[in-house]
């Protein structure tokens, strides 16, 4: 896909990839084999019919394809931009395996943007309602796509979120150089021209509970409270000045605006030489934000090889072309600060890769040599874990490992009437999979109210 | 949108506001804060819910002017609205019958103290108030800690009110006197300091509220990341009332200067723009 200039767009906060011409998406949709047994739709975790979007692409019907894919995904200009389609759907593709794989998600992409560009702005949609009430518990894209779905059966659907901004890690996670806000705004517009209302700054368990909603009347409750709280790795320093989790630095420049300090009031600090630590999509998005925030140098650091990165592929790339660069086989052991208490130095050890793990991943062990690099700010982005908050003010739920809640694979909880799906209940994972979570706990929820709606109309 | 439905002057810079914010007043508990944003282009603010109504749905917070926020906020009127306010936060503080209870409360951080005396009281517990600030009139809610306090002490730097000295001083004079069975500091980071090294050797229970910078107040972000029994704790979900002879009160007060040039230019700017209006 065509990408602006690294050297401009490193110091910018606009979207860097630029998307696919008409003549370029007709192009590579005539490249698809129309497989019979498509290997792509077996790798997208909401099995979008993909040979047949592509197809209406190919005879230049880019609104058919749309209308394909919103069969079976509601945010398709998101997940075009930011799914990690290589190992998803064009990590299926049959193409790949002698080239390349057809770029499933840039033709996604532009179907989406297409439209918007053609459209004329929406108008509420009518639809019969059926009188019950379901609340959904966070506007990530769980919570999101479960409130879209239900909306559309007729329900009664508000969404409790606790930030001032809904989208959950899509407004305050993914810079706007990869995801620029105002797709997100225009996807949560259309879902509430179906009738769904935001409820924001709500903490559910703090500002109303989940009993209390029951109690309010609503007959089914979906918790998609993503799992959001960081991750600290225990070494010596974390707490020094300058030293961030990544979601702190993350939401201070995404959902705050302290890019634009001080005409928004939320500061953050611009430093000048920045090392960030870890290898998923947290850390690429930490560091290429520290560039763009005016950094000399940027440093990823990451205590396995680039192969074992969980990042999308297109992201280090990014990063790579920005001129950050990656440190492998490397792993922090201890911050060191000044006498002021600020960050100027950090420790590492040098690892070399032995015997595989659980994982199926060669495990990174010391090597015994050290060094240390100088910098001036430490932004941390090894993961997150459940936040707490909502899941311990739900009397008897089941959880497991980290506090992460069980589900069955619709969603149900041990507790009848609480659905949940997300990374609340997988751990962190990706959009599309939480997409996908919430329309399998819309149906179930569907099928739940259904089911206690006539137990009760027999009496 | 959350309306402001009463101001008052509590002392000098310091502002309290009657709000009305039906859920959060049905669920406050003593020790809870908010976290309010007056506008768009606003920050995030911490503040404690020093008082609550549940039957008129309404919060009362009280603060002190200190930076481009705090000033901002001051300027508002009733009928005023601000934008967002989430909450309520934090743990509730630790209320049972202890038996002899001492708050002590350091200029804007008496307000905290409010709701937790009168939860103290209803246990029943003694309670005993030490309301300490530099002068006399930035004693904030004498009056109101004295018809709730089996005793409310004052002290000022200056010797204008009650006692002249530091709130440490009363203190030592209470617990010598008869058994503490636990002490509440709020306030300056200083004071609580002050507070924890005092009573340590007493072996006196003592809890204080912690203010590190907050983002969204969620437990999603480690802003508010405080050191206690060498262990990272976050604030806006595991306190912010922690055990004050555990807490690293150094690395407290690092982080809390860590945007110091930040907040000062925001001020300045913020001044200039407002030119004198600032004052009304
Ligand atoms: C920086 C970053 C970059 C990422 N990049 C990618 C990427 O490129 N591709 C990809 O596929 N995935 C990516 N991910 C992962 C992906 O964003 C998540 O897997 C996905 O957002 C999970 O969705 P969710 O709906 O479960 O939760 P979230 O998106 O986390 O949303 C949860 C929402 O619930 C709200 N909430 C929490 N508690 C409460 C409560 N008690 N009451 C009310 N509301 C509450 C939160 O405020 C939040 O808005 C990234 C994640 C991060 C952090
Ligand atoms: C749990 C908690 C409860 C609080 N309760 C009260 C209260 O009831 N009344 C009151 O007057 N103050 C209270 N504070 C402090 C209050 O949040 C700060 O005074 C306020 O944020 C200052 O903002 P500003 O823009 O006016 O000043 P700034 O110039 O931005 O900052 C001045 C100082 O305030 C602190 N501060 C700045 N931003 C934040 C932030 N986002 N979060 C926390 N502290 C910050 C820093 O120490 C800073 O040096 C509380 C803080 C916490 C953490
Ligand atoms: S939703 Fe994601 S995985 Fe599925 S087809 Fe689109 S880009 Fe691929
Ligand atoms: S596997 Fe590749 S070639 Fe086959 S249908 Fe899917 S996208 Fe087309
Ligand atoms: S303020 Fe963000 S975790 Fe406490």
């Amino acid at each position: 896909m065509r990408a602006r200039d690294p050297q401009k767009r490193s110091r910018d906060f606009k979207e860097v990839a630029l998307g696919l011409t008409k003549a370029q998406a007709v192009k590579e949709a005539k490249r698809c084999l129309q497989c019979k047994k498509p290997r792509c739709v077996e790798g997208c975790p909401v099995e979008i019919e993909i040979p047949r979007f592509i197809a209406a692409i190919k005879d230049n019907d880019f609104s058919g394809g749309l209308a394909v894919i919103r069969e079976y995904n509601m945010l398709p200009a998101i997940c075009g931009r930011v799914c990690p389609q290589e190992n998803q759907c064009q990590g299926g593709c049959i193409l790949g395996k002698k080239s390349k794989p057809i770029a499933i998600g840039a033709l996604e992409r532009f179907v989406a943007d297409y439209e918007t560009a053609t459209e004329q702005s929406e108008s509420p949609v009518c639809i019969d309602g059926n009188g019950h009430k379901v609340a959904i518990v966070g506007s990530g894209p769980a919570g999101l796509t479960a409130a879209a779905d239900l909306a559309r059966l007729g329900y009664d659907i508000t969404i409790f979120e606790a930030l001032h901004e809904p989208g959950g890690v899509l407004t305050y996670g993914i810079p706007e150089f990869r995801l620029p806000k105002k797709i997100i705004h225009r996807e949560i517009e259309r879902i509430k021209n179906l009738g769904v209302k935001i409820l924001l700054n709500w903490v559910i368990g703090r500002t109303q509970t989940v009993d209390e909603l029951f109690q309010e009347g609503f007959k089914a409750i979906f918790i998609g409270v993503g799992a959001g709280s960081p991750k600290y790795m225990n070494i010596p320093g974390e707490n020094l000045n300058n030293v961030y989790f990544a979601s702190e630095f993350l939401t201070r420049v995404n959902l705050m605006k302290a890019n634009q300090f001080p005409a928004y009031d939320t500061p953050v600090k611009k430093s000048k030489r920045v090392a960030v630590i870890g290898g998923g999509n947290v850390a690429m998005d930490s560091a290429r934000t520290a560039m763009r925030l005016g950094a000399e140098k940027v440093y990823i650091v990451y205590r396995r090889t680039e192969d074992e990165m969980p990042c999308r592929l297109e992201e280090v790339e990014h990063a790579k072309e920005e001129a950050i660069e990656l440190l492998l086989l490397v792993n922090p052991k201890e911050i060191i600060g000044d006498e002021r208490g600020y960050v100027k130095a950090i420790r590492c050890d040098k690892m070399v890769l032995c015997e595989t793990d659980e994982s199926g991943r060669r495990k990174p062990n010391c090597s015994g040599e050290e060094f240390t690099i100088e910098v001036d700010q430490v932004i941390m982005a090894i993961g997150q874990t459940s936040n707490p908050v909502l899941v311990k003010s739900v009397k008897g739920l089941d959880l497991w490992g980290a506090g992460y809640i069980t589900t069955d694979c619709d969603g149900r909880t041990n507790i009848p009437g609480i659905f949940a799906g997300g990374d609340i209940s997988t751990g962190a994972a990706t959009i599309i999979s939480a997409m996908g979570a919430g329309k399998r706990a819309a149906r179930a929820i569907d099928a739940y109210i259904k089911e206690t709606a006539s137990l009760t109309s027999q009496f | 949108m959350f309306k402001i439905l009463h101001k008052d002057a509590a002392a000098p810079q310091v502002t309290s506001l009657i709000i009305e914010a039906p859920y959060i007043a049905s669920h406050h508990q003593a020790g809870n804060f908010v976290v309010l944003r007056i506008h768009e282009k606003g920050e995030r603010i911490p503040l404690t819910i020093a008082d609550s109504d549940s039957d008129k749905g309404t919060i009362t917070l009280l603060f002190q002017k200190i930076g481009k926020t705090t000033e901002e906020l001051a300027m508002l009127k009733a009928g005023d609205e601000i934008r967002d306010i989430a909450g309520p936060l934090g743990h509730a503080s630790p209320i049972k019958k202890y038996g002899r209870c001492v708050l002590v409360g350091g200029g804007i951080g008496s307000a905290t103290l409010f709701p937790i005396l009168k939860a103290l009281k209803r246990e029943p517990n003694k309670v005993i108030v030490i309301l300490g600030a530099r002068a006399k009139e930035l004693l904030v809610w004498p009056d109101k800690f004295s018809e709730y306090a089996d005793e409310t002490l004052l002290t000022t730097d200056d010797g204008s009110s009650g006692r002249k000295g530091f709130v440490t001083e009363t203190l030592k004079e209470v617990i010598e006197e008869s058994k503490v069975d636990i002490v509440i500091a709020v306030g300056p980071v200083r004071m609580m300091q002050a507070v924890s090294e005092m009573t340590k050797p007493y072996r006196v229970k003592t809890i204080v509220s912690l203010n590190p910078v907050m983002v969204e107040g969620t437990g999603m972000c480690g802003a508010c990341r405080v050191t206690v029994s060498n262990k990272t704790r976050f604030a806006c979900i595991e306190g912010p009332e922690f055990d004050g002879h555990e807490v690293d009160f150094h690395e407290l007060v690092n982080r809390l200067g860590f945007y110091r040039a930040e907040e000062a230019e925001a001020l300045a700017k913020f001044k200039s723009k407002c030119k004198g209006k600032c004052k009304k």
